[in-house]
């Protein structure tokens, strides 16, 4: 075996590469291993080609209402599923390329295959023998091939892979994953989605959008089950605007597959059942880290329901293994996974870092309309015994709004009565996913309301409706 | 050649000071980072470290000196096998610098570096800072800054509490006090408590007079409450602990649901005498001393005390257990606690609470141990953080039990939960060593049938 790498890492997704950067940064010789695409599930198969169809979505539903603006369309609109995917593909071919670049730069080394740590110190790296989702990202120049690499320290940020119920189990043909969902041939006419996190509601919303009849199935009693009841309950309301039908507190019980449709036998919180048809289904209920032919029994590295045990600095309980990002643990978030891999690279480069606080991680879904949120939610925040003060403003009350024609949205601020700590921001409509930073960094300076109300909020933007939410947590509201 | 030690100067706009203290004699051998001396001002006291070695030939300006010059020679050091004899030259008092307020300090290119600490207001707790670290409260050219860097929350959560943020240093970027900090100074007071006795700590630390304090509130409007030996006590210990003891915390959070029903079981089991009393009730707290011990035997390199030559091991696990009486606290210990069934620690900590409340225990039943166990979950405290309470290496701040919703097989489901936070003494328990005495202590809450065998 050549010199051993200060930092190997297992896993190119957005985790792995960003800690194998920071790693490269502080001066360490550091490899990524990765068995099928830079970049991992976000950059090839998640966040950015979900956004990239959430984009087209979005502008054929402004087309479509070109009217309201006073624009007309001559002719028909239509949309062309292939040439919708494609642009899909090529945004994330062009990021995934970027990463090679990045990684190259910083004279990180890539190993393609898939890694078992042999022991502590050394990752044997063999041909991947999993199938490559199509149509698959190239693999970069310049790699290193299967083979024995001895490392210092060993960073597992191997992420996490759709999850399975039993009795649902995706086919790839009539039952999706993200990943069929995301390149579909053609649009069905129908689709059930089961389950209605982040994932689930996104891929519901552009589906609707392309006009495809939705129906979303839950079995807790509100969607997006993360999320602050009221703005869930307020994108609720939109979503059966635009024509969905929403089944919460309900489960799949059945499921027959039929030559071209699913028939899905579900069950309500009072015992009723009925039967739903749909070409199409996808299954959206969570995801499972991947933990599997790693080593890590052999080498006693603890994990919990498919999990690695880490501590804040990503440490397992064995010296010289750490884990970042999904595969160790919610929430499954790649802005959470770089964070947690640049804290890790820090604590072993002895830099004393911030752990990471969980509490204040923002979630942000891109839905129609959008929702974003950071910290306690209210029902959390009274469980947790603390006195609240709450704020809420709609975006009816805010001038950027209407002019968007985006009147339908609504901050809402959670504060500490005692302390005037914010506890949690909670937002829905256009735009909020780019709004919400603003209370993530408010949250991580600690200050109070008094900050944000002396904070000038520039006009006309939506912002100002995160200003008047907190005035109206204090009674100052000017716009309601 | 001898090498001068100067009077240092507070700030640049400080002129003179008081030669408190010598804390060396002349003729003692200096080793870098001994305080050689105790500088007041009117503001602050500072100590004057040395970095040289070396042995203190000539103490130039006798303790109690008021008004000395800044820069001025105050004392002597020689290598070891230089001539004692200090040369005529440098043995003569230098002027102070000219031209007074603000004059730039001469290079002292061979003289002693004099690493002055921070002023009063950061000296209590300051926590180990990187060098490149500007200290809380102190400004890059070391000007005590008159700005203390606090994020708004903590500015109000003191101010509410009535905390003066002077008396807290900062765990924020650039050392600035956050939140946290001032949850750990509030809850930090009350956590431990005197063992033994003690002498005065070798450097008394620099507060603010008394006068200074009082001249804060309304003449009246204030009783006057002198302090008796025990508030004393543990003033100086704690103060002393969380000066010199480099803590850091781990918190995990323990599943109750196995250990409240064979709690049940084994309370329901006691027999009981002609009054229907039953002859024992075990309390969660009897467990927790119990699952403490037993840990710390399964993770022995945490049962351990620390002293500058040697780690004293210990063979038996002597678990501390706060309690609170009126005026304070005091801890006594429950001896080898892990060779004691939990009905005899239950007798054991009932008899030691009346005495205690009494103010009868004997010094031998508060003094040594090696951890100790702080409970406030019976006030509804969710979590807070403890100052180990020297000798011991750890202290266990134990919060309340209650219940939370948990994702068991991704489910909510409903779960009596109880946050635990160990403080560690970081000089003798490292990282892993404390995270695995904490999952051994986890481990046999949750698993609680393996403390009845």
């Amino acid at each position: 075996m050549a010199e051993p790498y200060d930092i190997l890492v297992i896993g190119g997704g957005p985790g792995g590469y960003v800690a194998a950067i920071r790693a490269a940064q502080l001066g360490f010789k550091t490899a990524v291993v990765e068995r099928e695409h830079l970049g991992g599930i976000c950059l090839n198969w998640g966040c950015i080609p979900t956004k990239a169809l959430l984009r087209s979505a979005e502008i054929f539903h402004y087309l479509n209402h070109a009217k309201d603006y006073g624009l007309k369309v001559d002719g028909k609109i239509g949309f062309d599923t292939a040439a919708v995917v494609k642009r899909s593909r090529v945004v994330s071919a062009q990021l995934n390329n970027g990463v090679g670049f990045l990684l190259k730069k910083n004279k990180v080394d890539v190993i393609w295959g898939e890694a078992t740590i042999a022991k502590p110190g050394e990752v044997w790296v063999g041909v991947s023998t999993k199938p490559v989702m199509q149509p698959p990202n190239p693999i970069p120049k310049g790699i290193l091939g299967a083979g024995a690499y001895a490392a210092k320290n060993i960073i597992v940020a191997t992420g996490a892979r759709p999850r399975a119920i039993p009795g649902i189990e995706p086919d790839g043909k009539l039952i999706w994953t993200y990943f069929e969902a995301m390149v579909p041939e053609k649009f069905p006419k129908s689709l059930i989605v089961v389950g209605s996190g982040a994932i689930g509601v996104e891929f519901a919303s552009f589906y609707r959008s392309m006009g495809v009849r939705v129906t979303i199935v839950e079995i807790l009693p509100q969607i997006l089950p993360a999320e602050d009841a009221e703005i869930a309950a307020h994108a609720r309301k939109r979503f059966e605007k635009q024509g969905m039908e929403i089944l919460t507190s309900t489960k799949v019980t059945k499921i027959e597959r039929k030559g071209d449709s699913v028939v899905a036998t579900i069950e309500g919180s009072k015992g009723a059942t009925r039967t739903l048809e749909a070409e199409r289904m996808i299954s959206a209920v969570g995801v499972a880290g991947n933990v599997e032919d790693l080593g890590l029994e052999t080498l006693g590295v603890k994990t919990e329901r498919g999990m690695i045990i880490a501590d804040g600095m990503g440490r397992s309980n064995v010296p010289g293994v750490y884990a970042i990002g999904d595969v160790a643990g919610p929430p499954m978030l790649a802005h959470k996974a770089e964070h947690e891999g640049v804290i890790c690279v820090e604590a072993i480069k002895g830099l004393d870092p911030r752990p990471l606080d969980k509490t204040m991680i923002p979630g942000c879904t891109y839905c129609n309309p959008q929702v974003a949120s950071v910290g306690l939610t209210e029902a959390k925040a009274k469980e947790l015994g603390i006195e609240v003060r709450i704020g809420r403003f709609p975006f009816i009350g805010n001038g950027k709004a209407i002019a968007l024609g985006e009147p339908e949205g609504l901050v809402k601020t959670i504060f500490d009565a005692k302390t005037g700590k914010l506890l949690g921001a909670h937002m829905t409509g256009a735009e909020v996913t780019e709004l919400i930073q603003g209370f993530v960094i408010a949250m991580n300076c600690e200050t109070t309301e008094a900050e944000l109300i002396n904070s000038i909020f520039p006009h006309p933007t939506l912002s100002e409706t995160m200003h008047e939410s907190v005035l109206d947590a204090y009674g100052r509201v000017i716009h309601l | 050649m001898p090498i001068d030690i100067l009077m240092p100067a507070l700030s640049p706009t400080m002129e003179k000071g008081n030669l408190a203290r010598w804390l060396k004699k002349e003729g003692d051998k200096i080793k870098p980072g001994d305080v050689l001396a105790e500088i007041e001002t009117d503001k602050a006291t500072m100590e004057v470290e040395a970095i040289d070695e070396g042995v203190l030939v000539k103490i130039v300006v006798p303790e109690g000196t008021a008004d000395v010059p800044v820069n001025d020679v105050i004392g002597l050091i020689a290598g070891e096998r230089e001539d004692a004899k200090p040369d005529a030259a440098s043995g003569l008092p230098r002027p102070s610098a000219a031209g007074g307020l603000g004059a730039p300090q001469p290079p002292q290119q061979s003289s002693p570096r004099q690493e002055s600490v921070p002023s009063q207001e950061t000296l209590a707790t300051a926590p180990p800072t990187p060098a490149n670290t500007p200290r809380p409260g102190v400004s890059l050219d070391g000007q005590p800054s008159l700005r203390t860097f606090a994020s708004p929350l903590a500015r109000r959560i003191a101010k509410e509490s009535e905390l003066d943020l002077a008396s807290i240093s900062g765990s924020g970027p650039h050392g600035r006090i956050v939140e946290r900090d001032v949850r750990a100074a509030l809850a930090h007071a009350p956590a431990a408590a005197p063992t033994q006795d003690t002498k005065a700590p070798a450097v008394p630390l620099p507060r603010p007079p008394d006068e200074l304090i009082r001249k804060n509130f309304a003449p009246g409007s204030f009783e006057e409450i002198p302090h008796d030996s025990m508030r004393t006590i543990i003033a100086r210990r704690l103060v002393e602990a969380s000066r010199t003891i480099p803590h850091f915390y781990l918190t995990a959070d323990c599943n109750l649901d196995a250990l409240t029903s064979l709690r049940e079981a084994i309370n329901a089991a006691a027999p009981k005498d002609k009054e229907g009393k039953p002859a024992y009730k075990i309390s969660v707290n009897d467990f927790i001393v119990k699952a403490l011990a037993l840990a710390l035997i399964r993770t022995a390199d945490a049962n351990v005390t620390w002293t500058e030559s040697a780690m004293l091991k210990h063979k038996h696990a002597d678990i501390g257990v706060a309690v609170a009486i009126p005026g304070g606290l005091i801890t006594p210990i429950v001896r080898a606690a892990e060779t004691k069934k939990l009905s005899v620690i239950s007798s054991e900590m009932k008899d030691f609470s009346t005495r205690a409340r009494a103010r009868r225990l004997r010094p031998e039943e508060y003094q040594g141990g090696s951890t100790a166990v702080s409970n406030l979950g019976m006030f509804g405290t969710k979590s807070f953080s403890a100052i180990i309470n020297p000798p011991h290496a750890t202290i266990l701040a134990v919060g309340a039990a209650e219940q939370r919703v948990i994702m068991k097989d991704g489910v909510p489901a409903a779960a009596t939960l109880m946050s635990v936070t160990l403080s560690c003494d970081h000089r003798a328990v490292d990282g892993v060593v404390g995270a695995n005495l904490l999952a051994a202590f986890k481990d046999l809450i949750e698993h609680p049938a393996g403390m009845l065998v």
